[in-house]
């Protein structure tokens, strides 16, 4: 039982790397891409139980959207990128909890590339000193070939235990709010919220505007990233004690959990939005 | 050793301030609920909303816990 904190590489393109989150991540892209290009064939063909069934649920969103933001411009403005949001994390959750996830893989010795590429991005002294080691190992290894110096690596991994994922799409979504925030209260609005000199109290209220504004990001992508990544630990140390039966529950914790995330992760866009809107009014 | 108990001791005490914010969100909206059940749509989104927050600062501590533990 081997848990990785970092997403594992599996391939590279140049000095690309590949890991495992890239590869779920572009599946579940994928799907996505697929879904929707099936929808657009079957545009407003009523007999399609598909298209209903999509339409539905389109409507499903625009109406909690209206409910938060009220009828209207902006609405129709965020609807894409809310929506985005939503179904993208919640079908890499779900992605990430399919059977044979991280088990299908294959072995590698345990030191080549990754660990080189590793090395190249972040050459800190404390890196090295793990790393340099091994390095020394896997070169008697290879020789020798033994069976302990390989290293299991899982072809796919849920995208969201990966933390460089989360906090991509946490800077997506605060710089989201941001542009939504000018286009809608105007440039003049909406830096008068951080840097107002006209009394001491709101100058040093617009510096806490800011730090508020950073400390999105990290909330964001953390407690996605947390979530995730301890559901998946989870699930392995419960396949680990009892391999049959005692797993499903947790599984379906893990299923409730990926849709809950995916749910506030887009509630909290939106909630965001409409307070950072609200703010210029009065 | 003392590694395995400094990740336990901020896993427990770091789950003691989440524990208590989510049983009193929950048991405020069931009140809430109970005294108007037509708000009970609007309370529960609000609601999840909330537990969400207080959850996040426990899954802080839970990735301290875990970069800890793995790296």
């Amino acid at each position: 039982m081997e848990i990785l904190l970092n997403a594992e590489q599996v391939g590279h393109i140049g000095s690309f790397v590949i890991t495992n989150t890239l590869v779920a991540s572009t599946i579940v892209v994928l799907f996505l891409i697929v879904v929707a290009l099936i929808v657009y064939r079957t545009k407003y063909d009523l007999k399609s139980p598909f298209y209903n069934f999509v339409e539905m649920l389109i409507e499903g969103f625009m109406s909690v959207i209206e409910g938060i933001v009220g009828r209207g411009k902006m609405a129709k403005q965020i609807f894409a990128v809310i929506v985005t949001f939503f179904l993208f994390v919640i079908f890499n959750n779900w992605f990430g909890i399919f059977p044979g996830i991280g088990s299908i893989g294959f072995y590698e010795p345990k030191v080549n590339e990754p660990v080189a590429v590793e090395q190249v991005l972040s050459p800190t002294a404390e890196n090295q000193a793990e790393i340099q080691p091994p390095a020394k190992l896997s070169q008697t290894g290879e020789t020798g070939t033994k069976p302990e110096e390989m290293v299991f690596v899982p072809l796919l991994r849920s995208a969201n235990s990966d933390l460089n994922m989360t906090l991509a799409i946490a800077l997506i979504s605060v710089f989201f709010i941001q542009m939504i925030a000018i286009k809608n209260i105007g440039w003049k609005n909406y830096l008068q919220k951080f840097f107002n000199f006209t009394n001491p109290i709101l100058f040093f209220v617009g510096l806490l505007e800011i730090i508020s504004e950073i400390v999105k990001i990290f909330s964001f992508s953390f407690r996605l990233f947390g979530n995730i990544f301890a559901g998946d630990v989870l699930l392995i140390v419960m396949f680990a004690l009892v391999p049959y039966l005692a797993p499903i529950p947790f599984m379906g914790i893990e299923m409730f959990a990926g849709f809950i995330q995916a749910l506030i992760f887009s509630m909290l866009t939106l909630v965001f939005i409409k307070t950072s809107v609200a703010h210029g009014e009065h | 050793m003392t590694k395995e108990i400094a990740i336990a001791i901020t896993m427990a005490a770091a789950a003691i301030g989440p524990a208590m914010a989510i049983g009193w969100i929950a048991s405020s909206a069931m009140n809430a609920i109970g005294r108007n059940p037509e708000s009970a749509g609007k309370v529960q989104g609000n609601m999840i909303l909330g537990l969400a927050f207080a959850e996040a600062i426990a899954i802080y501590a839970l990735v301290v816990a875990l970069v800890m533990k793995f790296v």
